[in-house]
């Protein structure tokens, strides 16, 4: 006899996971249903060579949510964030922008550069600070249909026309600008140093097909300032063990509440019966059947893959469809024999021994202007993978030495832009002569780095597609620009995690507020699913 | 003046922000790096090196050796076995605490006993009479703390001897790096760490070797800020910070007992006869009036106080060492002495004493916090202590 589950979930990255915890904790029956043989999505942890563990995809955790971290009691199921507290951006001069958590230190390095830039940044920063304070609440909020004449709706809408109403003059302005500028220009307003905008500028265009000049990119500047207004739960930081330790974590949550989890599941299709979702199809015949269904896959994966067109109407076909994916960020993880050596902090004028290593805890940007990550975008823009790329790089076990065994290192560089839309597409040979792209441009400020590696991962966005199942690689599971945000996303009328098909829901990045390992959606698709039984 | 320990010619070059403290006399490092941080997060994910030489420290050697330590100390002494290691209270006639520290049995007839205050008078009046020698041995005896999940592949990795075998609250004689030590699994931290006894004359070279061989497990030197921080959250208590010494209380008020100090446990009523048994029975028959446990704020309620004041909610920086009034409606029913936000837990936790009735865990009870330069009351419950107790602490 087959049983009846309250909630089947489709999909076991962390979203999934946040909200099959949050239902589970309600009293429901849940299940959740995860292709690959580990839990996690693009929150994982393998070890991809004997020793050296990786996030292998999602390598920081960014704005996961305080809220969750204290209803799911993740710290006690292992959850244990640890803080990144530079940035080094190591300049083709020789010579490098240090950036620090701590004030007094983080003025003497820009200082270094710009006695105004040093200056004028505390400025920056509380006008951040306060901009950010007064959007992050949207993080935490039920996208309302700003075209919907529901009560629940108008409430919404009317609260935030409130709420913008009761933002200073000084903030309103700041977020109209920072909705419609690029970071560049923005920055520009602040700003001289070089190497300052460009690294600044990075922030706006992970994981989007964009550049720094395209305008709408300043937005993505104060998603780092609210990550400091959850300061004291570490929201942006290196969890110990990697991201599929967040994973475990959740999961362990999402267990001790009741719910299921079943791995090496993969769903082949949505049971639809009258317009109504009944269950799941697995991918060897086995149908699981359920009160509701919900899908943490993308929206495209979701309703084109799993659901067929041809159970929806043609209107929202053709919204999910312009729903832009765009995967343009590739991974390379590498096993190290050492530490490699900057040469930027070679001069012992510039930096002594126990900064450099400190340096070396915190994460290292190549992006040495805006010029710099422009051109990389340049090539993208017509097909190419970026011969000289813009890079995030981090050290997780200078954090967590548990990560490599003892004296060796892992490296995780997040290398922009390696487009999913390859000319030609994407090979084996290409996606090592990426490789070879990064690490050749590693090189020239690390020149001892090609003789430490061990052991060398490329992860593309069509490798993300493959393994992980996002649609087109895209980290976020679809961009994180303005017209696919919000009561946007993924598609006009339909952000509330509910779907045209009865009893089909979504959880997934690919929902308000988006990507990023902030768990927010999981958890605002259980509130809202809970709220409705009521 | 104050006294350096001997380990002071490494811990002075490291430190960048000349943050020093007081402790025993002695200068110690609070932090080397601009914050705790990194420290404190060392000791959690991989080891810290803590010098914690200013410790007093004791040698008591002799035919009557057991016959002193059983008769001034509430535990059972005679059951300690060579190479064992006891924490101890210890109390006056009158059943009040005078310090606590650990007590090692070195070989059959010889102790080291550690303490927070200076105990040598009190050591040799309690040894009138008996066949032993007692010797202060602070400054020709130097320790560090090695704390973390990483500390025995570290240690083991200078160590000759096996030291899987070396159990909790166990001490070994052996060498380390070429130099004659003792390790003790002990340490002030509540994580899996160890203890290292030496003559000072080797504090350097065995400094060097550790943090040389260290290096590979992402050993980093700790100060007393990150030691605070991690000792709050294993529940552990601290002499004149929260609790008064016997010795230096002015009012009865101010002394505890070993009971009120949840120390119940290490105080063997069986015993014939220690320093301040019988005021401890009688005690142990009535219930104590008083008990030392954990709180932890209610977040919601603390990150509402700071909306209402227009702010964004604000924690410690770092630990905090002070009386803050404790309430049970508009009772004060107690007080916290120590706390600190865990950016482990992430909880804002606190050490307090409170009235035995609002004791229980799970109790809801008001801390004062301050919100904006006003003192505010935020919803707290009690917790047991420890706060944080992985299984390596013992494993």
């Amino acid at each position: 006899m087959a049983t009846t589950w309250d909630s089947v979930i489709i999909g076991g990255g962390h979203n999934g996971l946040t909200c099959a915890a949050y239902l589970a904790r309600a009293g429901q029956k849940v299940l959740v249903l995860e292709a690959r043989d580990l839990v996690g999505g693009a929150a994982v942890t393998e070890e991809i060579f004997p020793g050296f563990r990786f996030s292998v995809y999602s390598y920081v955790v960014s704005l996961l949510r305080p809220e969750i971290i204290r209803d799911l009691d993740l710290p006690r199921h292992g959850l244990h964030v640890l803080p990144l507290e530079s940035t080094l951006t190591p300049l083709p001069n020789g010579d490098h922008l240090a950036q620090w958590n701590d004030h007094d230190q983080n003025h003497a390095a820009l200082a270094r550069h710009s006695a105004r830039d040093a200056e004028i940044y505390d400025k920056f920063s509380r006008l951040m600070h306060l901009t950010g304070r007064a959007v992050q609440p949207f993080l935490g909020m039920l996208p309302p249909d700003p075209a919907s004449l529901r009560p629940a709706d108008l409430r919404g809408l009317a609260g935030l026309g409130q709420y913008m109403r009761s933002l200073g003059e000084r903030q309103f302005h700041t977020l109209h600008k920072l909705l419609t500028m690029s970071a560049a220009d923005y920055l520009d307003e602040w700003f001289e140093g070089e190497a300052l905008k460009g690294t600044k500028s990075a922030s706006g265009i992970i994981g989007t097909m964009q550049g720094p000049r395209s305008p709408g990119t300043a937005y993505v500047l104060l998603h780092h300032y609210m990550g400091e207004l959850d300061g004291v739960f570490r929201a942006w930081g290196f969890a110990k063990g990697g991201n599929g330790a967040v994973s475990g974590a959740i999961t362990a949550a999402a267990r001790g509440f009741g719910a299921t989890i079943r791995t090496g599941a993969p769903v082949a299709h949505v049971r639809i019966r009258n317009g109504r979702a009944t269950g799941v199809v697995l991918a060897d015949g086995e149908e699981i059947a359920a009160t509701r269904v919900i899908s943490g896959a993308d929206p495209r994966r979701t309703f084109i893959d799993l659901v067929g067109e041809a159970a929806l109407p043609g209107e929202f076909v053709e919204a999910i469809r312009r729903y832009r994916f765009r995967g343009c960020s590739a991974k390379v993880n590498l096993a190290l024999d050492a530490l490699p050596k900057f040469s930027c902090l070679a001069d012992r004028s510039i930096a002594d021994d126990g900064l450099a290593r400190q340096l070396m805890r915190g994460a290292i940007s190549i992006s040495p202007s805006v010029d710099y990550i422009e051109r990389a975008y340049d090539q993208a823009k017509y097909g190419e993978f970026s011969s000289r790329p813009y890079m995030d790089i981090v050290i997780p076990s200078m954090l967590d030495p548990g990560m490599a065994p003892p004296g060796k290192h892992v490296m995780s560089i997040f290398a922009q832009y390696a487009p999913y839309h390859l000319n030609g597409g994407w090979t084996d040979a290409r996606r090592e002569a990426f490789g070879d792209a990064v690490i050749d441009t590693l090189s020239e400020y690390a020149p001892d780095l090609k003789s430490l590696i061990l052991g060398r991962q490329v992860v593309t966005p069509a490798d993300i597609e493959r393994t992980v199942g996002i649609s087109e690689g895209s980290i976020f599971q679809g961009e994180l620009s303005l017209q696919q945000m919000f009561f946007s996303r993924p598609a006009p009328a339909w952000a509330q995690y509910r779907t045209p098909v009865d009893a089909l829901y979504q959880c997934g990045s690919g929902t308000h507020p988006g990507g990023g390992v902030m768990g927010a959606p999981g958890r605002l698709a259980a509130l809202s699913i809970l709220g409705e039984k009521k | 003046m104050l006294k350096t320990t001997p380990f002071h010619a490494r811990t002075a070059a490291l430190s960048q922000s000349h943050a020093w403290r007081r402790w025993a006399g002695h200068v110690a490092a609070s932090h080397y790096e601009l914050s705790h941080e990194r420290e404190y997060h060392a000791i959690r994910v991989a080891a810290g090196l803590l010098d914690v030489s200013p410790l007093y420290k004791y040698l008591i050697e002799g035919r009557d050796a057991v016959r002193l330590l059983d008769r001034m100390l509430p535990r059972d002494v005679t059951r300690c076995q060579p190479g064992q290691v006891l924490y101890t209270p210890w109390c006056d006639a009158a059943g009040k605490v005078l310090d606590d520290g650990t007590l090692a049995r070195l070989a059959e007839e010889r102790f080291r006993l550690t303490s927070a205050d200076p105990g040598l008078l009190w050591l040799e009046e309690n040894a009138r009479g008996l066949d032993v020698t007692i010797r202060d041995v602070s400054a020709s005896t130097a320790a560090l703390a090695l704390q973390g999940p990483r500390s025995r592949e570290i240690l083991q990795a200078l160590c000759e001897d096996d030291l899987a075998g070396l159990k909790y609250f166990r001490i070994l004689a052996t060498r380390l790096g070429g130099c004659r030590v003792e390790i003790s699994r002990t340490g002030y931290t509540g994580d899996l760490g160890y203890e290292i006894w030496l003559d000072a004359a080797d504090a350097l070279p065995l400094w060097d070797a550790l943090m040389r061989t260290g290096a590979a497990w992402g050993l980093q030197a700790a100060g007393l800020a990150a030691l605070d921080l991690a000792r709050i959250e294993a529940g552990l208590m601290l002499l004149d910070v929260d609790y008064v010494s016997a010795r230096k209380a002015l009012t009865v008020d101010e002394t505890s007992t070993p009971f009120e100090l949840e120390l119940g446990w290490a105080v063997d009523l069986k015993k014939a006869a220690f320093v301040g048994r019988e005021a401890l029975a009688q005690e142990a028959a009535r219930g104590p009036a008083w008990c030392f446990t954990g709180i932890a704020l209610d977040w919601d309620d603390y990150a509402r106080r700071f909306r209402e004041a227009g702010l964004a909610p604000r924690v410690p920086a770092a630990p905090w060492r002070m009386s803050v009034p404790i309430y049970s409606g508009a009772a004060q029913v107690g007080y916290a002495t120590s706390g600190a936000w865990s950016p482990m837990l992430k909880e804002y936790i606190a050490l307090a004493h409170l009235r035995t009735p609002q004791a229980a865990p799970g109790t809801s009870l008001d801390m004062e916090v301050t919100v904006a330069h006003r003192r505010v009351r935020a919803a707290a419950r009690v917790v047991r202590r420890p706060f944080f107790d992985p299984e390596r602490k013992r494993g």
